[in-house]
């Protein structure tokens, strides 16, 4: 994406948080694995585009939502902003230093600021440690309130900040639903007062009722603590109603941008607009009324992505350009942009 | 329409170390030929227990069928011997199951499996079950079907092996089918593909279909009729227009309000429900859902609710169904 855009994108960030230039940038982050012919070769056999310049910005207190079906990149670009893979280029700023350049050190220090929260509330935390244990371990290991008691006070206050009896401090993860153990997840992403959280399918483990209470949790510590998201989901529902704006990405590329409420009532990339139509809304009259296109085919594989525009094989519009020229993200609306020459 | 599947009062239970769980615990509910129900409710709620069990597919030990009936297509399917069960199964009721990596054989291929099935019941010779799988495989919208009754279930993405099995539990040409979670472990595109598969073809060879699924908007688009399910009971039940816009339960209630809508614009916050389902090991007494349930009145705390009708064809099983119901007008 241009420099142009990423300007564009920065103003429409900063109407949502005003306060200045957005706490994170993220220009043209591209993340390549190569894929070894066999179990036992070092033969680099293909090489898999999972994330392909991609550009977004995130403001101070703000939510970006990052959609898109299995295998699309969404994962992988939130563990390049964590630094927890080290990108094949493209430049991650936060803050106003650009992480891909820090040395381990200065990297460490900016992971204070910057935490996450997984999906899976039994494999994410460790079943030997007591849950009160677990969300003291980031304040010991950065060497924040040193002295056991006032770590432990820390964590009784963190734990009622997420709806958790400070009692519950001595259990163990099994001896908890699966619902407490996602607050002690999110208890542990805070204890460090970061300014800013992914969440990668924080909510999608558990059931509606619970993952309400944790919905409104995660929208309550945004507000209190001006906490920036970047919620990785598949769940657009779920991404409607927390998210500030939305980005949809398909096979490792960012295909539309826009606000929550203008990308759902207005959908432009014709694959965005399949995906809208193919969750069904829990109200059997609206279903009704819908019309039930299914959209063909499946995601191609990564290891050989279709040239041109990736989503080309399964378009609606296709036409023989599409085939060729990958198309670049453009503004058509303020604030809305999509990488679809034929809208 | 008339009755094909009728359940009666059917109890499951599952003797574990911690003590007997009451995964179903007395449920009722009839599936008419040719519709489309689905039972919806979260984790734990006993929602395949009670579906598994109508196939007699509980493991035994630990778990066993306390009590009830099963009535299908004239029999009662509790008392019939192993070989006869064995002829409904897969043979009147096909099954789909969640996981089509974990239901289908990996190491048989997909031709061995589909024809198998038709050779047991439909008893076919080899080259009509080739025929007929090729035939099959066509239907489900698999390509090549030919040459995929070579292949290995892990040659096939996820979606593809849906449709496998899709294609076999249609392949001897049940009168019911039975689908727990079909579409859980896929992308939402694609879960719309299969389940507009599954409508068209039950539609089409004139298939009951029985939809468990935790997902309220993938009953809205296909359900005719809805059974809510929660700690091993129903709670409700009625038409899904009836659930989803005059719900007399308060849990039905408070699941509607707790999914965020992707047709309604951000705003507010969720109503969630507060606490969580109980412990199934132990004995509940009186209503399950009074801890979390805002209209609880004493009565609720001794005595469980009966499931009884408040309108044609819409049950609840709430004593204060009829203030929930005056609420809900008011609000309108």
């Amino acid at each position: 994406m241009s420099a142009l855009a990423g300007a564009a994108l920065r103003s429409d960030a900063s109407r949502a948080a005003p306060a200045g230039p957005p706490l994170l940038e993220v220009r043209n982050l591209t993340m390549h694995f190569t894929v070894a012919a066999g179990v036992l070769s070092r033969r680099k056999a293909a090489k898999i585009k999972a994330v392909d310049d991609v550009s977004f910005t995130i403001g101070r207190g703000e939510a970006l939502g990052l959609v898109g079906e299995s295998g699309c990149g969404k994962t992988t670009t939130g563990r390049c902003i964590l630094r927890l893979e080290k990108p094949t280029s493209g430049e991650i700023i936060f803050e106003g230093q650009n992480l891909c350049e820090l040395d381990r050190h200065a990297l460490n220090e900016k992971r204070e600021r910057m935490q996450v929260i997984f999906q899976d509330p039994y494999s994410s935390l460790n079943p030997r440690m007591k849950v009160g244990a677990i969300v003291g371990e980031p304040m010991k290991v950065h060497g924040i309130y040193p002295k056991r008691r006032e770590r432990v006070q820390r964590v009784a206050e963190l734990f009622s900040v997420c709806g958790l009896n400070p009692k519950f401090m001595d259990r163990y993860p099994h001896e908890m639903s699966g619902g407490q153990r996602q607050r002690v997840g999110i208890a542990r992403a805070l204890s460090l007062n970061p300014q800013f959280i992914v969440c990668d399918e924080a909510v999608s483990a558990l059931d509606v009722s619970i993952q309400a209470q944790v919905i409104n949790l995660l929208e309550n510590l945004r507000e209190r603590f001006n906490l920036s998201y970047l919620f990785i989901a598949h769940d657009l529902s779920v991404v409607r109603h927390l998210c500030h704006r939305v980005a949809v990405m398909y096979l490792g590329r960012l295909v539309e941008l826009a606000a929550s409420d203008e990308l759902f009532a207005n959908p432009l990339h014709p694959y965005t607009q399949a995906l809208l139509e193919a969750v069904p809304i829990p109200d059997p009259d609206v279903e009704k009324h819908r019309a039930h296109r299914v959209m063909k085919g499946e995601v191609p594989s990564p290891i050989n992505p279709p040239g041109g525009c990736v989503f080309h094989p399964r378009c609606p519009l296709a036409v023989g350009s599409c085939r060729q020229e990958v198309p670049q993200l453009r503004e058509l609306k303020r604030g809305h942009w999509v990488a679809c020459p034929r809208v | 329409m008339s009755a094909l599947l009728e359940v009666e009062n059917l109890r499951t239970q599952f003797d574990t170390s911690a003590g007997t769980v009451r995964a179903v615990d007395g449920i009722s509910y009839t599936v008419n030929e040719g519709e489309t129900v689905g039972i919806v409710g979260e984790s734990g709620c006993g929602k395949s227990v009670g579906a598994l069990s109508v196939l007699r597919l509980i493991p035994d030990p630990p778990g066993r069928i306390a009590s009830g009936s099963i009535r299908f297509a004239g029999s009662n399917l509790l008392t019939l011997s192993e070989a006869e069960i064995r002829k409904v199964r897969g043979g009147q009721i096909g099954m789909v199951f969640q996981e089509p990596m974990t239901s289908l054989n990996p190491v048989l291929t997909i031709g061995l499996q589909l024809c198998e099935t038709m050779e047991i019941h439909l008893e076919l010779s080899p080259q009509e079950a080739q025929a007929r799988a090729i035939e099959l495989l066509d239907m489900v919208g698999i390509s090549e079907p030919a040459r995929r009754l070579q292949q290995y279930p892990h040659h096939l993405s996820g979606g593809m092996r849906q449709r496998v099995m899709i294609a076999i539990a249609l392949s001897c040409k049940p009168k019911l089918i039975i689908a727990d979670e079909p579409t859980t472990a896929l992308d939402v595109t694609i879960q719309a593909q299969i389940l507009e598969l599954m409508k068209n073809l039950t539609k089409r060879f004139g298939v009951a279909l029985i939809i468990i699924t935790h997902n309220l908007g993938v009953v809205a688009r296909y359900a005719d009729r809805v059974n809510v399910m929660y700690a091993g009971r129903i709670v409700e039940s009625g038409t899904a227009s009836d659930v989803y816009h005059r719900p007399v339960h308060p849990y039905t209630l408070g699941l509607l309000r707790s999914v965020p809508r992707m047709d309604r614009p951000r705003g507010g916050r969720l109503i969630p429900i507060d606490g969580q389902p109980p412990d199934l090991t132990r004995e509940i007494e009186g209503c399950a859902y009074r801890p979390r349930c805002s209209f609880a009145v004493e009565r609720c705390a001794r005595e469980a609710p009966p499931i009884e009708e408040v309108a044609n064809g819409h049950a609840s099983a709430c004593f204060e169904k009829a203030r929930l119901e005056r609420l809900l007008k008011e609000a309108s």
